[in-house]
């Protein structure tokens, strides 16, 4: 458990329907009343959300609704971005993270992120999976946790024999495995996928997908994903936002993928994903 | 254009298709009866030549339903629409196939003398296309109510199945000379009542539509306890 200053506020156990539906899951990660402004204009308002560990939910909805900036919450990425602002909680481990006093960068080291277009460092291949423990000061030995990274993000076979090559010299789908190498090498809780194989081909998008898939016997993911029969292949839960008139995000519905995606409970989910939007 | 034009379009055909099946099955269940009651050959002849029409359409529709869920990647109640239009599909082919057993066996039966007066059997098949009517009316209202009441509806059937399986069984031990014509009326009713039986799957079916989940088997005899079981030894329906 991180240490993370604790600030009390109510009611920040899973809802009595996530914990029914989820049998003896535990909630790694909770959204409680989580609004969210970019300068004056309110994207997010008022999201609540559990997060099952080591499962995968998806987050659909139509472009503007907020699930990327949603995403963001859960590690404070937003806050990279001056003139926004952030209500409401956000609980990992028992912690609320959106706490100012609480160390982001050790935020990030347990929630990581895998971003829509690959961004390998300009370095080897090598040195762009051991950055991360180099900076976090891993003093074990990072030849075996450059290979088992490479190993758990499906790529060691294909970069073994030539480490020393720069990550930018990869394929795109091999690229973004490295990056998911790369954020796995820091032991996360947590993987956040923002579209990870919107700019891949079906053969790279379907290695991530099956990777994602046995990464989260490992770990919890949640992914953003416009593809909704990517969120129907690879999760196991699905939460689907939509933007309201005034250009907010809202939570719709969240449930298991496969009753979300044949029975969903809301008029609203179903004109989204019977493709009768609007 | 509103959005998806196409495809509701093809839903619509889907259902168009499965009321046009249901309407050809009811006709091949009425003129079965009759061509037993009436002892018309010809009329039973062409009632097995028509069931091809059934069966060539029935493929048709499941073909067309695979390739939309191929095509058109159908989500929530798309998918169920089409899901549920192949299951219905393959239980009006199968009713067809009954309807065509029977007039099989008015074929058989030829010239033979009648063993009895028909009575319960032809009560069985309003009963039974009935309960196929309804089925098919409770489809196209969405109607979950509607398609419970045809569980109920079966009980009917059933019991009088049962009630045609005793007596039938009292003209054999009288004389077992009528062991065989008293065969032929027992499979007739055999297959009205499996034609109730699959006029239930439809309405399963649709309360999978409307709501989402298949029904607890529990949850189908909420009045009667259990189901009624006749089913007597009678060999295997001819189709």
């Amino acid at each position: 458990m991180i240490d993370l200053r604790v600030r009390e506020r109510p009611d920040l156990r899973p809802t009595a329907a996530a914990a029914a539906s989820n049998g003896q899951t535990d909630i790694v990660l909770m959204a409680r009343g989580l609004s969210f402004w970019y300068g004056d204009t309110q994207v997010l308002d008022g999201i609540e959300i559990d997060v099952p560990g080591r499962q995968v939910t998806a987050i659909i909805g139509p472009s503007g609704c907020g699930k990327s900036t949603f995403l963001r919450c859960f590690n404070r990425m937003n806050e990279l971005v001056p003139g926004t602002r952030v209500e409401g909680a956000v609980v990992f481990g028992g912690r609320q993270i959106n706490d100012r006093a609480v160390d982001p960068v050790e935020v990030r080291r347990r929630i990581g992120m895998v971003f829509q277009k690959p961004n390998p460092f300009p370095k080897s291949i090598y040195d762009n999976v051991a950055y991360g423990p180099r900076v976090n000061g891993f003093r074990g030995s990072m030849d075996d946790i450059v290979e088992s990274s490479l190993r758990r993000a499906a790529l060691w076979n294909e970069v073994k024999d030539d480490l020393k090559k720069s990550g930018l010299a990869l394929s795109g789908g091999q690229q973004q495995r490295l990056c998911i190498a790369r954020a796995l090498a820091v032991e996360p809780d947590v993987l956040l996928m923002d579209e990870p194989c919107s700019a891949l081909d079906p053969i790279a998008t379907t290695r991530i997908e099956d990777l994602i898939r046995e990464l989260c016997e490992q770990l919890t993911i949640v992914i953003v994903t416009h593809n909704m029969q990517q969120a129907a292949r690879v999760s196991d839960r699905t939460a689907f936002f939509t933007v309201t008139d005034a250009g907010c995000g809202i939570l719709v519905e969240h449930s298991e993928t496969q009753k979300l995606f044949t029975s969903p409970a809301d008029e609203r989910t179903e004109a989204y994903i019977t493709g009768r939007f609007g | 254009m509103p959005p998806r034009a196409l495809f509701d379009t093809q839903l619509k055909h889907v259902q168009d298709e499965l009321i046009l099946i249901g309407s050809m099955v009811e006709k091949a269940i009425r003129r079965s009866i009759e061509s037993l009651r009436a002892r018309d050959v010809e009329l039973a002849r062409r009632i097995v030549e028509d069931d091809d029409d059934i069966d060539e359409r029935y493929l048709a529709l499941r073909e067309f339903c695979i390739d939309s869920i191929a095509t058109q990647q159908p989500a929530a109640g798309d998918l169920r629409t089409l899901v549920t239009g192949m299951h219905v599909a393959a239980e009006l082919e199968r009713m067809g196939d009954y309807a065509e057993g029977i007039a099989k066996i008015s074929i058989r039966m030829g010239g033979e003398p009648p063993l009895k007066p028909l009575i319960d059997i032809p009560r069985m098949a309003e009963l039974a296309i009935g309960m196929l009517h309804r089925s098919l009316t409770s489809l196209t209202e969405k109607d979950d109510r509607m398609a419970r009441q045809v569980w109920h509806d079966d009980d009917e059937v059933d019991q009088l199945y049962d009630q045609v399986f005793r007596e039938l069984l009292t003209f054999m031990f009288q004389n077992p000379r009528n062991i065989q014509r008293a065969t032929w009326l027992l499979w007739v009713a055999h297959n009205l009542e499996r034609i109730g039986d699959r006029a239930t799957n439809i309405a399963e079916q649709v309360i999978y539509l409307t709501t989402g989940r298949t029904p607890a088997r529990d949850e189908r005899w909420p009045d009667v306890g259990e189901p009624p079981t006749p089913a007597p030894a009678n060999g295997p329906a001819p189709r």
